[in-house]
């Protein structure tokens, strides 16, 4: 089922270890470099070992992904990339994190979307959600969040 | 007894509310299944910020210690372990409550992990001054091989392959040199701006740790929680305690294995509380009634993955190696107030350092007590939606983050990390030995580059790093710990 997802994870981590091989023995200073070399060697050679054993269908280690997973973690990866790269920065940190929670709520949300009651009730877990994390990062931690657009 | 002389400082009134809310905090996140101790610290890191390191740590500490015996409550009440070092408390806890004893099995659970806490900590407080004496002598070469022992240990017994553990804490070490080079102050793999000053150590952690949790709950999809709940019954509990001492054996067997387990790097809680149901089981000669609801079962595991918890802190206090992923984040913990572990640890800050300690063991007492009252309440909490809860912690995870720096790049850095980690994890990858490389990184780099400048005015690195019989000790471990996990892998691979 899975072999093909143990090439490509092994092949990310192999090639992430001959970038970091490569830049470590050709950058300079050579003595800033010492420490990643002697890494980057151990790094390489456990990658290689990996992903060859990936590649001889032997790597068995881990339970992989399904489609269905896949297809259920989707929506959420996406309202949280948007969130957290683009949203938080110009809409502000707490207008995002109020759309991005209500999304998440709504599209994880088991009960039926044509009941009033269940919209009724994700408003109000995200209105304390909000006005729990404003207490406290606002008011008690004195932490000044991006304002985007409402500055 | 140098702690004595630091006990009034956790009677204070904020230390009091700080141990009194992270202990009712801890004992609720740890009900929760899929919030683990380890997350649970990571996500509170930010919360110390402005706090004194004293208060900080207490805060830390309280919910380390309260979300492990935390976790028996929904192993006990919804047949789910809150963490891995509950699994064993599953097996004859759910037994107890589907029997009527529900009460009785929380109460033994947690005075078992009283006891067994307290004897832990006990320990911490005995042991750590000696093994800080002793490791004062360490030089160069020795810290370095500590670290590489740490990321080693931990790497081979924590991944699904010893390979990919290995190859883990590797990916953990890289991330650490990223930045500014120490000594020439060169910048070294810095793809992007949002790391130029280095991957900061606590967003790194949340993002490791909570992330892959996140996306396993959103991997679940519109996924309805059908967890029953029993009710409990109201059981006296002087007859709990009775219970308890009535039954030695399981105490001992479990307080003694989940002490010495804290003590090795990397072996941790969910080993600890089997290994001490295994021993109760072999060693009772009611061998035939576990399994099916007996107090000894209860006993042993949970008085073992408490008594693991003050234990785990000996080599990150003396060492600077934490002896378990929780202890890892602790250690984050102790960074970022600019307490940085190590042999001389208790003569420059033995005024946060005992205290903290103290507050582990008044935090013991008050998990007890908090934890029989307010079980049903936890219990009630850990039904929550886990499409809530992942929408809760995603939300913490980023204010926390960005809290550290008030910076947006450690947002998409906790993000990035914890992204590529859970995608790792599904193929046998393991948060832990990364973090413990990222951590322990920077400590092995400063010694292997002064050691090796040092030893090119002697006999060369080779003798320097290699020869002594303290160099050749650890050396020796490091081999023995993977040639040893290598020799198990292939035996259950084997014997399957």
């Amino acid at each position: 089922m899975n072999i093909f997802q143990h090439k490509l994870s092994s092949g990310f981590v192999a090639g992430l270890a001959f970038i970091v091989c490569y830049i470590s023995f050709t950058r300079q200073p050579s003595d800033a470099y010492l420490f990643p070399r002697v890494i980057s060697v151990f790094f390489l050679t456990l990658s290689l070992w990996t992903f060859f054993k990936a590649l001889l269908g032997l790597s068995k280690a881990g339970n992989g992904l399904t489609l269905n997973m896949f297809r259920n973690m989707l929506p959420g990866m996406l309202i949280s990339s948007i969130y957290l790269f683009f949203a938080a920065k110009f809409l502000g940190f707490y207008t995002a994190t109020a759309i991005a929670f209500f999304l998440l709520l709504t599209a994880y949300d088991p009960e039926s979307y044509s009941s009033v009651n269940s919209w009724v009730k994700r408003i109000i877990i995200t209105a304390c959600f909000i006005a729990i994390m404003y207490t406290l990062f606002a008011k008690i931690l004195v932490v000044y969040t991006p304002r985007g657009m409402f500055i | 007894m140098d702690f004595i002389f630091y006990f009034g400082e956790v009677f204070t009134f904020t230390s009091m509310l700080l141990l009194i809310g992270g202990t009712i905090g801890g004992l609720i996140m740890g009900a929760t299944p899929g919030l683990s101790p380890t997350m649970t610290v990571a996500l509170l890191i930010p919360f110390t910020f402005n706090m004194t390191p004293v208060h900080g740590l207490i805060l830390l500490g309280a919910a380390y210690t309260s979300t492990v015996a935390g976790g028996a409550v929904s192993a006990i009440l919804l047949k789910i372990p809150g963490a891995p070092a509950n699994i064993a408390t599953t097996l004859d806890g759910n037994a107890m409550a589907r029997k009527g004893e529900g009460a009785k099995a929380l109460q033994l659970s947690f005075i078992a992990s009283l006891i067994g806490g307290i004897f832990g900590v006990f320990l911490l407080i005995f042991l750590t001054p000696v093994l800080a004496k002793m490791a004062n002598s360490f030089g160069y070469s020795h810290t370095f091989w500590l670290a590489i022992i740490g990321v080693t240990v931990i790497g081979s017994l924590e991944a699904g392959s010893v390979v990919k553990g290995l190859l883990s804490g590797c990916i953990g070490m890289w991330l650490a040199t990223i930045g500014f080079d120490d000594i020439q102050g060169v910048k070294r793999f810095v793809f992007h701006p949002a790391i130029a000053g280095g991957v900061n150590i606590i967003p790194a952690l949340i993002g490791l740790f909570a992330i892959p949790q996140v996306i396993t709950m959103f991997a679940k999809g519109r996924f309805q929680n059908d967890i029953e709940q029993i009710q409990v019954k109201k059981h006296p509990i002087a007859k709990a305690f009775q219970e308890v001492f009535s039954r030695k054996r399981a105490l001992i067997i479990g307080t003694s294995i989940g002490s010495l387990i804290g003590l090795i790097p990397g072996v941790g809680g969910q080993i600890a509380g089997l290994l001490a149901y295994d021993q109760a089981k072999k060693f009772s000669p009611e061998k035939k009634k576990f399994g099916t609801g007996h107090s000894e079962g209860v006993i042993a595991a949970e008085s073992a993955n408490n008594a693991m918890v003050g234990p785990s802190l000996v080599p990150l206090l003396t060492l600077s190696i934490p002896g378990s992923p929780t202890a890892a984040v602790l250690l984050g913990g102790l960074i970022i107030h600019g307490i940085f572990p190590g042999p001389t640890l208790f003569q420059q800050y033995p005024e946060v350092i005992w205290p903290f300690i103290n507050s582990m063991l008044i935090g013991q007492i008050l998990m007890c007590i908090f934890g029989i009252y307010i079980a049903s309440l936890a219990a009630r909490v850990a039904q929550v939606p886990q499409f809530i809860m992942a929408a809760i912690v995603l939300g913490l995870a980023a204010f926390g983050s960005f809290a550290v720096q008030q910076s947006m790049g450690d947002v998409y850095v906790m993000v990035v990390l914890g992204t590529m980690m859970y995608f790792l994890e599904r193929f046998g990858f393991s948060a832990a030995p990364l973090v413990l490389g990222l951590i322990l990184g920077p400590i092995a780099e400063s010694n292997f580059v002064t050691g090796s400048l040092i030893s090119t005015a002697q006999n060369g690195p080779f003798v320097y790093f290699f020869t002594g019989g303290l160099n050749i000790l650890l050396v020796s471990i490091v081999i023995l710990s993977v040639g040893f996990s290598i020799w198990s892998e292939i035996n259950t691979k084997r014997q399957s």
